[in-house]
C-alpha cells in the first residue's frame, strides 16, 4: 500500500471488509427466524399466516447443518483476516507475502537444482557443449533471455549480432563470451565525419570499405578513400580487420551488422552509433551463465571430445 | 408438499396483512432452520432394489478397476495433470483437444434431458455416485447394527460396550473404504502403481496426500452423513427436475383412486366386500424410503426414483393376495385415463423424446467420427518477433518461425515440413524433425526467397507438416515479411 500517500484507502478498505463480516452475522441471525402466531401449531409446515383468505405461508425450514456453514465462513474470514493480509495495508499475523512465497519457491527450485548445475559447473565450456543435457538447458535459457534480441536460431537481425557465423566483436573463447554475457557491451562508434572530412570523402571512404571484403565498389573512390582511412585505422586497424579489445568490426569479411551498401556505411560514419547488451549478471546465476557460454560457444565450434 | 384440508384451517386464526407491534402477545418466533432428521431406510429387495445393485456394482468395479489397467508400458487411463496429457486408452489427449471434453459433458446434458424425460430420475436412483455411495454405505452399517428398527433401537440406546464397539467397527470399515475411494480417485491422476508403493512407504506426495484425504472425507461425509440432504439441500438436478417432466415421464407413482381409503385390515377380509382401499397402510414404503418421504402424497422433489416403496408394496400386495403394482412405475397421463400398460409405453415415442434421442444420436457420432478422423499431432507456428526480416550473405530475405510439433502418437515420429505461397519460397533448415512419443518439440525454422523477387510488405505463407508413412497433415498458416 506504499503507493499511496496516506492510509485512508487502507483503513476504507479494513472498515468495508469487517463491517461486511459483521453485517453478515447480523443479517443471518436477523433472518434465521420468523414470527408465527403463538397459538399456532407449526407442525402443518406453514407459519400461520395467511392472506386473501386461503393464501399461507410455508415454513419449510433448511436443515441447521446449513446455518453452520454460514458460521464457517464467517470464522474463516476472521481467521484468514488476522493470518493473511486481507485487510488493508494490515500485513497479516503469518507476514506471508507474494513475493516471499515467490522467493522460497524460486530457492527451492534453486536447490533442487544445484546438484545437476554443480555437475555442469565441473566442466568446462568447451565439454560441456558436448553435453547434450547441459545443452537442452542451455536452450531453454537462451530462448527465455538471448532469443529476444538474438533470434530463435541465434543468426540476429540487423543491430543485434549473428552469434553462428564465428565473427566475434570482442572475443570468441568462452572467457570472453562469459564476459560478455555477464558485464554486457556498449559497441561504440562515434561520428566520424569532421576527422574523414568533406562529404565525398566520407563516400570515398565508403567504398573503400567495401572493396576491403570485396564486394561491390567503385574502385576509382575506393582508392582516394584508403588514404582518408586513417581516421578509421585507429580502431579498426590499418588493415581494417577490426580488434576485439576496443570492439571495433572487421571490415574486411561481408558481414555487415548495421546494414551494407554505401549509403548504410556513410550514414554510420557520420552519425555513428551506440550499440549495447545488457549486461546479464543479476539477471542470472553465475551457473546459468556457464551454461549460456557453452551454448554460445556451440554454435561455431566443436564440442571438445569427452 | 401436501397442504392439509381446508377445515381444520377454519379453526386456525387468520393474521392480517397489517404487521402487528413488536412483542404482541399472540406472537412468537420460531427458527428457519431446523435439525435434520435421520432416515433409518429399511433394506428392501425386488426388481428395481437388484437393478440398483447391478448398478452398484457396474459403476464401483470401472471406478475402482480402470486405474489398474495397463495399456502398452502405461496406465490405460491417465489424466497427467503435471505434463499435461490425458490418456484414455489409445487416446493421448493434449489440453488443446478440450473440445472433445465439450462434446462429452454435452452428451452426458443431452442423455440426461433423454432419459428424464423418459423415466423420471433414473440417474438419481441408479448410477449418481451420491447415492450409489450412500447405498453402499448403508449396506456396510446394515451388516454391523441390523436392519431398520435395530438400528434405531441403538441410537436410543443409552451409551454401552455393545453400542461402541458397533459404532467403532462401522466406523472403521466406512474410513478404511472412504481411504480406498480418495486413493483411487488421485490414480487417475498420478500412476496408480507408483502411488500405492508411495501410499505403503508413507512417500505420498503432500499434494497427493491431501487430495487422497479430502476425497476420503468428501465420501465418508457424503455417504456416512449427508446422503440424502446432500440430494434435496445440495444439488441442483434435483431442483430443476421438475421442468424435464411432462405428463408422460414414467415416475414413481401411488395408484390413489386403488389404494384409498387406506387402512388396516386382517387378511381374510374380502377387498370387495370391504369399503377399503387396497393400501393397507403399513407405512413400509416410507420406511424403505432413502430420502424419508411418503410416495402416497404423490410426486415430490426429494423423491429419487429409486422404486423401493415399489419393490416393498409388492411384496406387501404378494401377501394380501392382491394384485401387484399399487406403488409403481407409471405416468401421469396413464394414471388419469387408466391406460393399459402397452398404452403407457405407446406414449413412449412422443416428439420431444424422438427429438433429444435425434439431438443426442447426432453428437455422440460427430464425436466419435471426429475422434477417429482426428490427426494425430498439433503444430504451432510463432514467428520470431524480434527478427522481422534478415539478409543472408547469400542474397536471400530470410524469415524466421518456431514450430511447436505436438506429438499425440505413442510411437516416435518423423515430421516432413513444407512451405507454401510465395514464388521460390523455400525451407533453408532441417525439413524433416523427428519428435519422442507423446512429446512436444519446439524447432527453430528459417525460410528465405531470393532477394527482390517479392514485394515488400507481409505475405500469407503456409506450413503444411505431414507425418511421415502415414497421410495426416496440418496446415498451419503464418506470414513472410519483406522489408522496404
Amino acid at each position: 500500500m506504499s503507493d499511496f500517500t496516506s492510509n485512508f484507502w487502507s483503513v476504507f478498505v479494513a472498515a468495508i471488509s469487517i463491517i461486511g463480516i459483521l453485517y453478515c452475522a447480523f443479517l443471518l441471525w436477523f433472518s434465521a427466524k420468523v414470527k408465527v402466531a403463538a397459538t399456532h401449531d407449526t407442525d402443518d409446515g406453514t407459519t400461520g399466516h395467511v392472506w386473501d383468505g386461503d393464501l399461507r405461508e410455508m415454513n419449510n425450514p433448511l436443515p441447521r447443518w446449513w446455518l453452520w456453514l454460514f458460521i464457517i465462513t464467517m470464522v474463516f474470514a476472521v481467521v484468514y483476516g488476522v493470518a493473511y493480509p486481507g485487510l488493508g495495508s494490515y500485513a497479516g499475523k503469518l507476514g506471508w507475502t507474494s513475493t516471499g512465497q515467490y522467493d522460497a519457491e524460486v530457492a527451492k527450485a534453486n536447490q533442487e537444482l544445484e546438484p545437476l548445475y554443480a555437475s555442469f559447473n565441473a566442466q568446462t565450456p568447451e565439454q560441456l557443449a558436448g553435453d547434450p543435457k547441459a545443452m537442452a538447458v542451455g536452450e531453454r535459457l537462451f530462448m527465455n533471455n538471448c532469443a529476444q534480441c538474438h533470434g530463435s536460431d541465434a543468426r540476429g537481425s540487423k543491430g543485434f549480432p549473428n552469434l553462428t557465423d564465428g565473427d566475434w566483436l570482442h572475443g570468441g573463447t568462452p572467457d570472453k563470451i562469459k564476459e560478455t554475457i555477464t558485464k554486457g557491451r556498449i559497441g561504440q562508434m562515434p561520428p566520424m565525419a569532421a576527422a574523414v572530412g568533406s562529404p565525398d570523402d566520407i563516400r570515398n571512404v565508403s567504398h573503400y570499405v567495401l572493396s576491403l571484403s570485396g564486394s561491390p565498389h567503385d574502385s576509382l573512390r575506393a582508392s582516394l578513400g584508403k588514404a582518408k582511412f586513417g581516421a578509421c585505422a585507429a580502431c579498426h586497424g590499418a588493415d581494417g580487420k577490426g580488434m576485439q579489445a576496443v570492439g571495433s568490426a572487421n571490415l574486411t569479411d561481408k558481414i555487415w551488422l548495421h546494414g551494407w551498401g554505401e549509403e548504410a556505411i556513410t550514414a554510420m560514419i557520420n552519425n555513428g552509433k551506440v550499440n549495447q547488451m545488457p549486461a546479464q549478471e543479476g539477471r542470472l546465476t553465475d551457473s546459468q551463465i556457464h551454461v549460456l557460454t557453452a551454448y554460445v560457444w556451440g554454435f561455431s565450434n566443436k564440442p571438445a571430445a569427452k | 408438499m401436501i397442504l392439509n384440508s381446508a377445515d381444520d384451517s377454519k379453526q386456525r386464526k387468520t393474521i392480517p396483512i397489517v404487521a402487528e407491534p413488536a412483542g404482541s402477545d399472540d406472537e412468537a418466533m420460531v427458527s428457519l432452520y431446523a435439525a435434520a432428521k435421520k432416515i433409518y431406510p429399511r433394506s428392501v429387495e425386488g426388481i428395481f432394489a437388484y437393478w440398483r445393485w447391478i448398478f452398484v456394482f457396474a459403476t464401483q468395479i470401472v471406478f475402482y478397476g480402470l486405474p489398474w489397467l495397463e495399456w502398452g508400458t502405461r496406465q490405460a487411463v491417465l489424466f497427467d495433470l503435471a505434463s499435461r496429457r490425458f490418456y484414455i486408452f489409445g487416446l493421448v489427449l493434449y489440453p488443446q483437444d478440450f473440445i472433445y471434453l465439450t462434446g462429452l459433458l454435452v452428451i452426458s446434458a443431452l442423455a440426461l434431458f433423454l432419459f428424464t424425460a423418459v423415466a423420471g430420475r433414473l440417474w438419481c436412483g441408479f448410477a449418481c455416485p451420491q447415492t450409489v455411495y450412500s447405498e453402499i454405505f448403508l449396506w456396510i452399517e446394515r451388516k454391523i447394527e441390523g436392519d431398520r428398527s435395530a438400528r434405531m433401537r441403538l441410537d436410543d440406546a443409552d451409551f454401552s460396550l455393545e453400542k461402541l464397539v458397533k459404532k467403532w467397527y462401522k466406523h472403521t470399515i466406512w474410513i478404511f473404504f472412504s481411504i480406498w475411494t480418495g486413493f483411487t480417485f488421485v490414480g487417475y491422476f498420478t500412476p496408480i502403481r507408483e502411488l500405492a508403493m508411495e501410499f505403503f512407504l508413507t512417500r505420498m506426495g503432500p499434494w497427493e496426500l491431501f487430495w487422497v484425504f479430502f476425497y476420503a472425507f468428501a465420501t465418508y461425509g457424503n455417504a456416512g452423513f449427508m446422503r440424502e440432504q446432500v440430494c434435496k439441500y445440495m444439488c441442483p438436478y434435483a431442483r430443476f427436475q421438475s421442468a424435464m417432466f411432462d405428463n408422460d415421464t414414467l415416475i414413481v407413482t401411488y395408484d390413489t383412486e386403488r389404494g384409498e381409503p387406506r387402512g388396516p385390515r386382517s387378511k381374510k377380509v374380502e377387498l370387495a366386500s370391504s369399503n377399503l382401499g387396497a393400501c393397507v397402510d403399513c407405512t413400509l414404503c416410507v420406511q424403505v424410503c432413502p430420502t424419508g418421504i411418503d410416495i402416497r402424497n404423490g410426486l415430490q422433489y426429494e423423491c429419487i426414483g429409486c422404486g423401493a416403496c415399489a419393490d416393498v408394496c409388492d411384496t406387501v400386495m404378494d401377501k394380501m393376495g392382491y394384485a401387484r403394482g399399487l406403488v409403481r412405475f407409471s405416468t401421469q397421463n396413464a394414471m388419469e385415463n387408466k391406460w393399459t400398460s402397452r398404452e403407457m409405453w405407446q406414449r413412449l415415442m412422443r416428439p420431444r423424446i424422438q427429438i433429444y434421442t435425434m439431438i443426442l444420436g447426432a453428437i455422440v457420432i460427430a464425436l466419435l467420427v471426429s475422434l477417429s478422423l482426428r490427426t494425430p499431432f498439433k503444430v504451432d507456428v510463432v514467428r520470431d518477433r524480434s527478427t522481422l526480416s534478415r539478409i543472408t550473405e547469400y542474397g536471400t530475405l530470410e524469415n524466421v518461425y518456431r514450430l511447436q510439433i505436438m506429438n499425440a502418437a505413442e510411437h516416435a515420429q518423423t515430421y516432413r515440413l513444407l512451405v507454401r505461397g510465395l514464388p521460390q519460397l523455400k525451407i533453408t533448415t532441417d525439413t524433416e524433425v523427428m519428435v519422442d512419443p507423446a512429446q512436444a518439440r519446439w524447432i527453430v525454422l528459417r525460410a528465405d526467397v531470393p532477394y527482390g523477387s517479392t514485394e515488400p510488405g507481409s505475405h500469407k505463407i503456409q506450413f503444411e507438416i505431414q507425418a511421415v508413412g502415414s497421410d495426416h497433415f496440418v496446415v498451419e498458416k503464418s506470414v513472410f515479411i519483406v522489408p522496404r
